[in-house]
């Protein structure tokens, strides 16, 4: 029995790799458009939440 | 700003700071013991005396209770110091109820003395990182909703609308550690305290080392880094760096750190493609933990005058930078051509530290620094002291690591040294002997780091009882209006922020996707794991062998996977498949080769070797490391188990024949008094009821099947 053998046994294996990434590079393009469309203000806001309490 | 609903009816409430102080407590008690276990293992190494020469003083339990107790008690306790203390914060709102705050409380105290008492008395699963068993298992899936539950509850009583970036790590911390330990932790009973995992071999394997890595990432790395972006803008008094790097990083790490766990797995019998997978997402974690980083570092830059003079800050900057050395290391490991070099090496044990001591360690230093006089309303005893601790602790990490570093290194280059003959040039003792200066200095570096903990503990006790503490912190803030009006040019990402619970789905979806696509394949194409028509199921006797092997946590240095590399065939024999391991619940592979592999130990040695080695180790190998197991002399093996055992298999899909529990024991009994028989010519007398004899059944057993078909084919 060599090693290769139920390495390649599935059928179109080769394939999950490139979904996997494909799948992670269009959520991740999707994150930094959306990230980059996004207000300046509104980050300014966000940003001071933990500084707001003063404690 | 508009949304936030300025209508100017305040109202008052409190900050539940009780709790934060328990936590806080609990983490710095935990964190003595924990690293107090791990220095003793660490002792263990070079001095096997301090085995004792009990089980429950043996390496095999200790080490667990050390990765158990620094891991779940130490960080676990610092997790939800920070939250309790941050959440409350930022969600203007006290914690939903103080009832739940103390049974997740109490709750989490209970797990941890409970994991220590089993895993002293080998009460264990035997996979690494999730060794307690099925009743500790359900408690801790208990008291986690109980967690989840409270800080939902207050997420949705809070008063102020949005979400800053630390607690979305903590839901997606939330959601992942619950998928992962129920996914991992899926196991069958056998009796109160052991059971079999659902898994074998393989998938055993990817599941468990998906849980493994992403326990790294989710326990480990998430929290921490909500804490971080918390606690480093509050130490410094300015934002963060930048939001919108938070918002990507946040995503893209979740995202792919799921997929990266069979970096643990490289050369092994796991299928290409999981490989691959696991090697592609690991390269690519590189760039959102280090957007985590340059995010903190940044941050704290702003503050960099006054890194010298404040201690926090100075742990703040080492933790952070540790941080981004260990995942820098991380995917530099997860390369074929260097895992193929660090795996089963004290390199990886260097890796971890690096982590540990660094990130998650000084991180939870810098917090309590900061955090204690803030409670108790009164200043550090004595900063010098912590300035002390800082200098000590950064001092033991240096020299916990270097050596390590180089001792890993240099025993796998031992390994795979051939003389121009062709032959190995070193004996694996040889390799054992040389590490010995290194885990001597690397103890030293583990006793400093110690100090420095205990040193913090003082000052900090100090601290209190000049301090008085607030129990209650008063504050006040503006009810949330019920009605949200949206801006005109609403942003996707505030829309989510806004809504926790679809933000806790949407983590979800994101982590389950790399669990399926990883898993689905393994588990429904059986083609994917070959059987080998040699391999056949443990006897009963070789059964309860391994689970004394389980329990004795031999795991802990000796793996039970032969690469294919010229290198480790040419040492123990042919490479390890696939279909070996099908019967393995759960799978032995290892981790750590402290010890050599023992996949084809069998009918390397004749019994008696065996005997005379677990009895006393340095009687058949000179200046062996390995700890003594006498008692395996004494104790008999727990016969009536076995009917359970059998049954258990079988529901498992191992395929005894039909009723064949019923005459396991007698089967038992035969093997055994034929071991006891050889033992007996070699001139060695002992009980055919004795662990010792199950032992030396499952040894002997270990790569006999493959060997066994090799035969048939020659024959034919
Ligand atoms: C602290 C680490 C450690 C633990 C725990 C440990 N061993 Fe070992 N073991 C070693 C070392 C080091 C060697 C090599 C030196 C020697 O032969 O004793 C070794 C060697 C062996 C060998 C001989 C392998 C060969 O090919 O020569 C066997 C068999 C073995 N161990 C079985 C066990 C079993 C069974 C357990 C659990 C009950 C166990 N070991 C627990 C460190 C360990």
């Amino acid at each position: 029995m060599k090693f290769i053998n139920y390495l390649a046994s599935i059928t179109g294996i080769g394939a999950y790799p490139l979904v996997s990434l494909f799948i992670f590079l269009l959520f991740f393009i999707a994150v930094g458009v959306f990230v980059f469309k996004g207000r300046k203000e509104y980050f300014k806001y966000l940003e001071e939440l933990p500084l707001s309490n003063n404690d | 700003m508009t949304d936030n609903n300025k209508s100017h009816n305040l109202e008052k409430f409190s900050y539940d700071n009780t709790i934060v102080k328990w936590f806080a407590y609990a983490t710095i008690v935990w964190g003595i013991v924990g690293m107090t276990a791990g220095l003793l293992a660490a002792l263990q190494l070079v001095f096997p005396v301090l085995n004792l020469d009990l089980p429950y003083t043996s390496y095999g339990r200790v080490r667990p209770i050390h990765t158990n107790a620094v891991i779940f008690a130490f960080v676990g306790n610092g997790i939800f110091m920070g939250v309790y203390y941050s959440l409350q914060r930022l969600l203007k709102a006290r914690m939903f109820s103080d009832f739940l705050s103390k049974v997740h409380f109490w709750g989490w105290q209970l797990i941890i003395v409970l994991a220590a008492v089993t895993l002293v008395l080998g009460k264990t699963t035997g996979k690494e990182y999730a060794e307690l068993e099925w009743p500790i298992d359900i408690l801790i899936a208990l008291i986690w909703v109980v967690f989840g539950w409270n800080m939902f509850g207050t997420i949705l009583k809070r008063r102020e609308r949005h979400l800053y970036v630390a607690i979305w790590f903590y839901i997606a911390t939330f959601v992942t550690v619950a998928m992962l330990h129920i996914v991992n932790s899926i196991e069958i009973p056998v009796s109160f305290w052991k059971s079999y995992s659902w898994y074998a071999g393989v998938q055993d394997a990817l599941v468990q080392w998906w849980y493994g890595h992403n326990a790294v990432a989710f326990f480990l790395t998430t929290p921490y880094l909500g804490i971080m972006y918390y606690f480093v803008p509050k130490a410094v008094n300015r934002p963060v760096y930048s939001y919108r790097l938070s918002i990507i990083h946040f995503w893209a790490l979740i995202f792919i750190y799921i997929w990266a766990g069979p970096h643990h797995l490289l050369y092994t019998a796991t299928p290409d493609w999981a490989q691959s997978l696991g090697v592609v997402f690991s390269v690519m974690l590189i760039a959102p933990s280090w957007g985590g980083m340059i995010n903190g570092l940044l941050t704290l830059r702003g503050a960099w005058d006054r890194v010298r003079d404040e201690v926090v800050l100075k742990f703040f900057v080492v933790a952070v930078t540790a941080y981004g050395m260990a995942t820098f290391e991380g995917p530099m490991l997860s390369l074929k051509n260097v895992n193929a070099i660090s795996h089963f090496t004290d390199w990886t044990i260097a890796h971890v530290h690096v982590g540990a001591l660094g990130w998650n360690g000084f991180l939870t230093f810098g917090v309590l620094y900061w955090l204690i006089p803030r409670l108790f309303q009164t200043k550090l005893y004595s900063q010098k002291l912590a300035s002390m601790h800082f200098w000590i602790g950064t001092l033991g990490i240096v020299l916990y690591a270097v050596p390590l570093y180089w001792a890993g290194i240099m025993q796998s280059l031992m390994w795979k040294d051939f003389t121009p003959e062709g032959q190995l040039r070193w004996q694996f003792m040889d390799t054992v002997t040389k590490m010995m200066p290194f885990y001597a200095a690397r103890a030293v570096g583990g006793t400093l780091y110690l100090v420095g903990t205990v040193m913090m503990a003082y000052n900090l006790v100090k601290t209190i009882k000049a301090g008085s503490f607030v129990a209650n912190e008063e504050a006040e803030a503006a009810a949330l209006s019920t009605t949200y009006v949206a801006h005109e040019k609403d942003h996707w990402h505030r829309a989510i922020e806004r809504r926790p619970v679809q933000l806790m789905i949407l983590s979800l979806v994101v982590v389950a996707i790399g669990g399926i696509i990883e898993f689905i394949p393994a588990f429904l194409v059986k083609s994917n794991i070959p059987t080998i028509s040699s391999v056949k199921p443990y006897t009963p006797l070789e059964l309860q062998g391994r689970d004394i092997y389980l329990r004795e946590g031999c795991y802990t240095c000796h793996s039970q996977m032969v690469r294919p590399f010229r290198s480790e065939t040419a040492r123990y024999g042919e490479y390890s498949k696939a279909g070996e391991f099908v019967y393995d619940h759960p799978f032995q592979w290892g981790s750590k080769r402290t010890g050599p592999d023992l996949a084809r130990i069998g009918g390397k040695y004749p019994d008696s070797w065996h005997f005379n080695h677990m009895q006393d180790p340095t009687s058949m190998t000179e200046n062996s490391k390995m700890p003594a197991y006498p008692w395996l002399l004494e104790d008999q093996v727990d016969v009536s188990s076995t009917v359970g055992k059998i049954k258990a298999m079988q529901k498992l899909g191992v395929p005894y024949p039909e009723g064949y529990a019923d005459i396991a024991a007698a089967d038992m009994e035969k093997q055994a008094r034929v071991i006891a028989a050889s033992l007996q010519n070699d001139g060695i007398t002992i009980e055919a009821d004795r662990e010792i004899i199950a032992l030396i059944a499952y040894l002997q057993r270990l790569g006999k099947d493959i060997k066994g078909e090799k035969k048939e084919t020659a024959e034919k």
